[in-house]
């Protein structure tokens, strides 16, 4: 094993693919690894070309783009989604293989993700709850033709966004409406259904359509989702193309249908009770179990643009002199160029640590739920078996199975219980506890991928963008980067944007099952930390205390008139705790994957020469990261939990002391009147005081807070000599003499 | 009879291209600076190799493909994840070094060795493929030994064509002086084709080929035999990389006839 104190190595080259198969845990699945490989080959090969060549100076969708879904076809990046009985060729869940692609293709462009991915989207809904036969059905019509047939694969759209007023970011009020058209005796019912679409990606081309809808018929009950294909009777148009600023490799318009269906169409099926007919799942639960899942992979593609700005942006510092008057070859000016400057280096370290926390968080959630989705098909079939009625036998049954949990958790929190991990592989055979555990888990992670990687991550693609100078706002500039910031943007909007996850995340965190998961992961980082100090493990685990603590101060605590602090409504307050949590978690995730790689880098094959300076770069960034969070995380709380205090007046009650207590005080201690009228919180006899707004605020009951934040700070030490080690390494490291990839 | 070729292709991997090579002085001799750690393809040249082979037995049915690498296992691995999408092929790994260093007659024996140690190989029907050329040692001897120590004597260089009429007789192109071809023709296997670039653009990725391949290609690489391939007693008086001068102009929309026309004005000086 490799501490990541490891001498004074230094990284040699940039990562390569070894290097991330071990730290995102993908050493053993070859199955991957060429995916990697393929979605790779037509990211930087034709997807690059078509930026090159101005394929996204179009809002339309041209035959120039559609190129790219043969390319994916060919490439094997359609059929991932789909499972080999379906034609497709990877076993098992596929959520982070589908992390993984889209991690590969928004390396170069957003848009050409977003295709791939909205292709499966509109499968998802018929995945995940569609019957048997639907899914048979519409995955055999979706997977690519082999080579020599003839057959034309469909593609599908995601339809639940609405024109305002209707649904967006909520998707309580749903505008589509559906209702019955004929029902004839014995025959299956007839629906009819009206729906307008906006900002529907993949609808320029897309075969069929899964769209949200609310019944307008008593003989309907609530919402569902409806399968719309081109050819059902009636009007199916595409609408206009949406004029988007950013993405322009996929297709988004603003479609209207107005069409008659057979009633099979719901998703997941229906029952018929006194004659209405009752949809198995309403739109809701659909675009829960969805969303749930694919919001992961938009956040990773954010981190890919991040980790992709590295190379150009060092090779333009490098290069930024070379060929003036000055600084003939060999001098510094030339070979290092902006690079002999301590802040362009400090920038992109804090670019790149941003990147790798955020694909961190991301790989490990993907990773989660391909743990995750089997757990919820056997606890269905389990609550089946066990007969536990769907609704409040079933949420009875998950409390008893989160008490179980939480006691199983805090028995192995025990140091007699010789239990470290709170990995799953860890947990007990209770299928149901395992299940709570990692329900709960999944709960938090998933939206703070989406709202960390896409939010934070950019805000520092724009660090990134400013780092190319002029020509980091050009077309011209190699990697894309300025299209990559703006396509960031719309990366943290789609799927609901940050609003919607902060709000998810109020609910989720403060959930006891996580609390007592966090509490673990606490001392899991100390544990960690005395492996491995200089990852910074220990830094953040003191912001994770002082986290914890302020959220339990905030959910029981009072503003200054009375009213409670952590409150849905109060977003003031729920949600900067659920962007400091975010933070958190991320640089945690990254300190996992560095100390994979220097606990198993030397088994897994990796080149013993060369891998202590990668453990000793990647601990380097994590430090600087945890700092980060640190501060974000103390910031937050401080405001937070002094916040909402009011600041004390001259005038107040008890305020501060007069000049008589002064005296005495300084007869006590020689000395404390000085330090006293040094903050001047005292009233004069003729009632002079300091021009300041009040004497200072008190902090009582806030002692643990402060023993807490000052322990932190004290806790940076050291942080900013890893930023320096880590800014000199990107002095040496060797880059590619060329970008892989046109510009 | 049974039908079809069987085709050995010879190649291993080479720093990626993209890559800034230096040469530099390691404990074992001279080696490229971080050699070990840099990312690395399939030789270009080997390559077309392959996508000949692939080619050719997916015309002839009954053919079988080999593609025969010495390189450092753990790395021959990594290269896999691409190389085993392009075409179905069967892979013999020998455990080695693949440096531009070696000496060829030493990675020649160690592929003759492998070849030789093939189950089933029917030599009646061999066709030995690789490059004839190399991005990483470009000896330009390697197949010409493998084939002289297999006993082929049929050699063909820098080859940019091969077909087969009706009657089975091969025809080949082989590049020669002043852009001319030299044509050939072979009654029938066994022979050695040293390829140029051929005419078959890379075959994209297909990670379901690529799944198939794996299922022999990780027990192939986990009986991998080493070897020692290297330049023992060699001593180099020098190494440097061939005098280069290298001026990038990034252009856009500039017609291949301006290029090529300024191309040449810079070489007429
Ligand atoms: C290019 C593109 C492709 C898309 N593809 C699809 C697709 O394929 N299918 C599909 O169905 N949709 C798609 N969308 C729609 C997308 O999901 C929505 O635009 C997104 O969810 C935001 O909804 P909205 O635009 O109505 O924003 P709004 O609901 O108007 O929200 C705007 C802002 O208001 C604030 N806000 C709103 N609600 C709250 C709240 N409760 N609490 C606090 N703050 C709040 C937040 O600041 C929020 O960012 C796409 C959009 C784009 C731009």
């Amino acid at each position: 094993m490799l501490s990541s104190a490891n001498g004074d190595s230094v990284m040699k080259t940039l990562p390569g693919d070894e290097i991330r198969q071990v730290q995102w845990r993908f050493s053993d699945r070859f199955d991957l690894q060429m995916l990697v490989q393929s979605a790779r080959s037509v990211a930087r090969g034709l997807v690059a070309r078509l930026v090159a060549s101005g394929a996204r100076n179009t809002h339309e969708w041209t035959e120039e783009k559609a190129q790219m879904l043969t390319a994916f076809d060919e490439a094997g990046i359609t059929s991932v989604f789909m499972d080999p009985e379906d034609g497709g060729y990877i076993e098992g869940p596929k959520n982070f293989a589908l992390a993984l692609l889209a991690f590969e293709l928004a390396w170069v462009d957003g848009g050409a993700a977003t295709g791939s991915l909205a292709g499966n989207l509109a499968l998802e809904p018929i995945k995940e709850k569609g019957t048997e036969q639907q899914r048979s059905h519409y995955m055999k019509l979706c997977v690519p033709p082999a080579p020599g047939d003839t057959r034309k694969a469909w593609r599908g759209a995601f339809a639940l966004t609405e024109p305002i007023p209707y649904v967006g970011v909520d998707t309580g009020v749903l505008g589509g409406k559906v209702g019955i058209a004929r029902w004839n005796d014995g025959e299956e019912p007839i629906l009819h259904v009206e729906k307008r679409g906006r900002f529907i990606t993949n609808m320029g081309f897309a075969n069929f359509v899964c769209a949200a809808v609310d019944s307008d018929d008593p003989r309907i009950k609530g919402s569902c989702m409806v399968i719309l294909e081109e050819g059902d009777p009636g009007v199916f148009d595409r609408g206009t193309p949406t004029k988007k600023l950013v993405h322009q490799l996929s297709s988004t318009t603003d479609p209207v249908f107005s069409l008659d269906i057979p009633a099979s169409r719901i998703i997941g099926g229906y029952s018929v009770k006194d004659g209405v007919i009752v949809p198995q799942w309403n739109h809701s639960q659909i675009i829960e179990s969805v969303f749930r899942r694919t919001r992961v992979t938009v956040g990773l593609m954010t981190s890919a643009k991040l980790l992709s700005a590295i190379e150009p942006v060092i090779r333009y510092q490098r290069g930024r002199f070379r060929g003036g008057a000055s600084g003939a070859e060999g001098t510094p000016r030339h070979d290092l160029g902006l690079q002999m400057k301590e802040d362009p280096l400090h920038r992109l370290i804090d670019v790149w640590a941003t990147g790798e926390a955020s694909a961190s968080l991301g790989f490990a959630t993907a990773r989660l739920f391909d743990e995750f989705d089997p757990l919820e098909r056997e606890t269905e079939r389990l609550l089946g078996d066990l007969n536990v009625a769907p609704g409040r036998a079933q949420m009875r049954t998950m409390m008893e199975a989160q008490k179980r949990a939480i006691q199983f958790l805090e028995e192995s929190a025990k140091p007699e219980s010789g239990r470290y991990s709170t990995g799953v592989a860890s947990l007990p055979d209770d299928t149901l506890v395992r299940f709570a555990i990692t329900d709960a888990i999944t709960n938090v992670l998933c939206p703070a991928t989406k709202l960390w990687n896409t939010g934070h991550g950019a805000n520092m693609m724009r660090e990134a963008v400013s780092l190319m100078g002029g020509y980091g706002i050009t077309e011209d500039c190699p990697g894309f980067l300025g299209m990559k910031w703006m396509d960031a943007q719309l990366e943290a909007t789609y799927e609901g944007p940050e609003a919607v996850q902060r709000r998810q995340l109020s609910v989720t965190m403060a959930n006891e099952l996580f609390l007592t998961i966090f509490r673990g992961w606490i001392r899991e980082m100390r544990g960690i930390a005395s492996e491995y100090p200089e990852t910074g493990a220990c830094t953040l685990a003191s912001a994770m205390e002082l986290w914890l603590w302020s959220l339990t101060y905030l959910l029981e605590g009072k503003d200054a008139d009375g009213r409670p602090l952590f409150k849905d409504q109060r977003q003031g307050v729920t949600f900067p705790m659920a962007d400091a949590l975010s933070w958190l978690l991320a640089s945690r995730c990254q300190i996992l994957d560095t100390i994979e790689l220097a606990a198993r880098g030397a088994e897994r094959g990796l080149d013993a020469e060369a891998l202590p300076g990668y453990v000793r770069f990647f601990s380097d960034l994590c430090h600087v990261q945890a700092a980060r969070a640190a501060g974000e995380t103390s910031r937050v709380c401080s405001l937070l939990v002094y916040g909402y205090n009011r600041h004390p007046g001259w005038k107040d009650e008890g305020a501060c002391l007069t000049d008589e207590e002064l005296v005495s005080a300084e007869s006590l201690i020689p000395g404390s009147a000085a330090g006293v009228a040094g903050t001047a919180d005292s009233i004069g006899a003729d009632g002079t005081r300091a021009t300041k707004a009040g004497p200072c605020a008190g902090h009582e009951g806030l002692e643990t807070f402060q023993r807490l934040q000052k322990r932190l700070h004290a806790c940076l030490s050291g942080s900013a000599l890893a930023k320096d080690r880590a800014a000199r390494a990107l002095t040496s490291v060797s880059i590619p003499e060329a970008l892989d990839y046109p510009a | 009879m049974e039908s079809g070729y069987h085709i050995v292709v010879c190649g291993s991997l080479v720093p990626d291209p993209l890559q800034t090579l230096e040469p530099d002085v390691g404990p074992k001799g001279p080696a490229l600076k971080n050699e070990m750690v840099l990312p690395s393809v399939l030789d270009p040249w080997a390559a077309h190799a392959l996508y000949e082979a692939a080619h050719l037995a997916k015309e002839y049915a009954g053919s079988k493909v080999w593609l025969v690498s010495v390189g450092p296992k753990q790395r021959l691995q990594q290269l896999m994840m691409t190389v085993a999408q392009k075409a179905p092929f069967s892979f013999v790994p020998v455990d080695g070094s693949a440096s531009g260093f070696c000496d060829p007659f030493e990675t020649a024996t160690a592929l003759a060795n492998a070849i030789g140690a093939i189950p089933d190989l029917d030599r009646s029907r061999l066709l030995l493929f690789g490059g004839y050329a190399s991005a990483s040692r470009d000896a330009g001897v390697t197949l010409q030994v493998v084939g002289e120590m297999l006993g082929i004597t049929e050699v063909f260089l820098a080859v940019d064509s091969l077909s087969v009429s009706e009657n089975g007789e091969i025809s080949l192109l082989e590049r020669v002086e002043g852009g001319n071809y030299l044509f050939s023709e072979c009654d029938c296997p066994p022979l050695v084709v040293g390829w140029a670039t051929g005419h078959l653009p890379e075959p994209p990725n297909n990670p379901q080929i690529g799944m198939a391949n794996m299922r022999s290609i990780m027990p192939a690489l986990q009986k991998a035999p080493q070897v020692q391939v290297g330049a023992e007693g060699v001593s180099f008086a020098k190494v440097e990389l061939p005098q280069q001068q290298r001026t990038t102009r990034i252009v856009k929309d500039v017609p291949v006839e301006q290029i090529a026309g300024e191309i040449v004005a810079w070489i007429r000086g």
